[in-house]
């Protein structure tokens, strides 16, 4: 019963970097060669949609404008992903420089951690690391004695929306709105938070840029591959005996995480989360990179034992209730999906039906506004693929 | 026409608004803070939060029915949300479920009469690796079993008569 925040006692690399090594050596640097540090690192977000953090500075960098803003997404709601509690609570510093940094690189003036509501208990223990951060003069006016460099940050509630993940859906909400994503263009590094320019980062991006500046563009870009620089944080839960956070770099694959986890029997592996997708067993060999599986680190091994079509139930149970409801082919579509699921598992879904609920999922993935739509029906058409003589045909129960 | 009561909240928001600064991106905190201190929004509260803040009244209906953890209606003292995603069903949360409705004589989505429970599912809360989890208010419990539902319930149940008494 006791609350165990922490999560196995592996070796992460963020406990080996220097307090404030990556903020100085940063702070050192013209903005422009911050950017271009980040760029050259390879750094892509850790969130799971990959995009290189080094462009999407350059980006906001270039706007003029008499705002600026720096969110660090600490709205984490993928299911199966928990790494970003284990940084926030073990290494909240990191974050707090990788946000710095950022803010100095964009001429940002005040970041904003925006915090799940699951997560209310970090909220007492990220503001007491800013206040003491502000007491060293790491934050507030004229950061670390670099006249005209002021930089804040503030912790905001999230109010329990998974889809408050997407970066302009967490904008809106922080605008006192529903959590509803916005049309793009304009993306939020033009107009963002009150219209302002703003970056959206992940908590381990964050994270990342300090350690990146802290030890180096060479010593990040010796791990992972050539598309996928570095190494990254995974959330492994499920069918193993070894669940937590673990650090690999890019491009290990399936069945050596398997290995390190203890979840060898596993007959097939969830990445990515619900919006991710199911990995059968014969293909273990896929490599964890941008350029085969990219996730975000969510790893749920699934034992032999399971029924597949419980999985993909659950993952639709939960875009049902988490769409919200503004797009019609995400808001229909997952309900569709659903209902097919469970006439599946009663042996009574007519084929015609099945053939009409994988061509919507492909309507959706195409006409769904933001990546919530995109990705929910990943789960269930890769079931179906991989898992085919589980899933169909079943004897109708009496 | 206005109640003692309705100016008694009309000073709080006005106070909750001046600390936040004015304007709609105060909404969502004065929203968590009258659920924090009152576990519901009604419908005068809700208006009252718009006048203040120079919105229509639906818009902040809108808002609060959009969030799990803001939604206006009646809850008890402490909100039990059991997560119901896929690791935690791995980890067992079936008999927990059961262990809480057994025990707090309600199913999910519902309150107890004497107002002191409400039993709410939950999307993934981030304790994926240490199945089943749940949360108490802003406690998080993990490894749940039925035997610890019994020990948290009689603990807040405990708490609350203290506070009472």
């Amino acid at each position: 019963m006791t609350v165990t925040i922490d999560s196995q006692g592996n070796a992460l690399t963020y406990a080996t970097i220097e307090p404030e090594a990556g903020l100085k050596a940063a702070l050192r640097l013209p903005r422009a060669d911050i950017i271009d540090t980040v760029r050259d690192s390879g750094l892509k977000g850790r969130g799971g949609a990959g995009f290189p953090t080094g462009m999407k500075w350059n980006f906001c960098a270039a706007e003029k404008a008499d705002h600026k803003y720096i969110i660090c997404n600490a709205d984490e709601g993928e299911p199966g992903t928990f790494k970003d509690r284990v940084i926030l609570t073990r290494f909240p510093h990191l974050v707090l420089e990788g946000m710095t940094i950022g803010g100095r690189a964009i001429g940002a003036e005040l970041g904003i951690i925006y915090l799940r509501a699951e997560y209310s208990y970090l909220r007492s223990h990220l503001n007491e690391v800013i206040r003491e951060r502000r007491e060293r003069g790491l934050l507030g006016k004229d950061v670390l004695g670099i006249e005209g460099f002021d930089f804040d940050v503030i912790v905001a509630m999230g109010a329990g929306a998974y889809v408050c993940g997407e970066e302009t859906a967490l904008i809106e909400s922080l605008e006192g709105f529903r959590g509803e994503p916005r049309n793009r263009p304009p993306f939020p590094v033009v107009a963002g938070l009150l219209g302002y320019p703003t970056v959206v980062n992940n908590v381990e991006t964050l994270a990342s840029v300090a350690a990146i500046f802290a030890k180096g563009v060479d010593w990040f870009r010796g791990f992972g591959t050539d598309k996928s620089t570095g190494y990254k944080l995974f959330s492994v839960s499920g069918d193993c005996e070894r669940p937590g956070v673990y650090e690999f770099p890019w491009g290990i694959t399936v069945a050596e995480l398997l290995r390190e986890v203890g979840g060898e029997g596993a007959k097939a592996v969830q990445v990515g989360g619900a919006s991710g997708g199911c990995v059968p067993a014969r293909d273990l060999a896929r490599r964890l990179a941008v350029e085969d599986i990219p996730t975000g680190g969510s790893v749920i091994v699934i034992g032999p034992q399971r029924d597949m079509l419980d999985v993909a139930e659950n993952f639709l149970e939960f875009f049902v209730e988490e769409s919200c409801g503004q797009c019609t082919p995400c808001r229909l579509g997952n309900a569709q999906m659903l209902k097919a699921v469970r006439l599946l598992k009663q042996g009574t879904c007519p084929p015609e039906f099945l053939a009409d609920v994988k061509a919507l999922g492909q309507t959706m993935m195409a006409a769904s506004k933001c990546g919530l739509g995109q990705t929910s029906p990943s789960a269930f058409l890769s079931i179906l693929e991989g898992f085919a003589d589980e899933v169909l045909g079943r004897a109708p129960q009496a | 026409m206005a109640t003692a009561q309705t100016d008694r909240l009309r000073a709080e928001v006005e106070a909750l608004v001046s600390r936040l600064g004015p304007g709609r991106t105060s909404l969502v905190p004065v929203l968590q803070e009258l659920k924090r201190r009152y576990h519901e929004v009604d419908g005068e509260a809700m208006q009252v939060v718009a006048d203040v803040l120079d919105i229509h009244p639906v818009e902040v209906y809108s808002v609060a029915s959009f969030y799990a953890f803001l939604h206006g209606a009646p809850e008890g003292r402490y909100v039990v949300r059991l997560c119901r995603t896929l690791s935690c069903e791995f980890a067992g949360k079936d008999a927990v479920a059961a262990a809480l409705r057994d025990e707090l004589g309600i199913d999910f989505g519902e309150t107890t009469a004497d107002k002191l429970f409400t039993l709410e599912w939950a999307s993934c809360i981030g304790m994926c690796d240490q199945g089943p989890a749940m949360l108490v208010n802003e406690q998080v419990y993990t490894r749940v079993t039925p035997e610890t539902v019994r020990e948290v319930v009689a603990a807040c149940r405990a708490e609350a008569a203290t506070a009472e008494g």
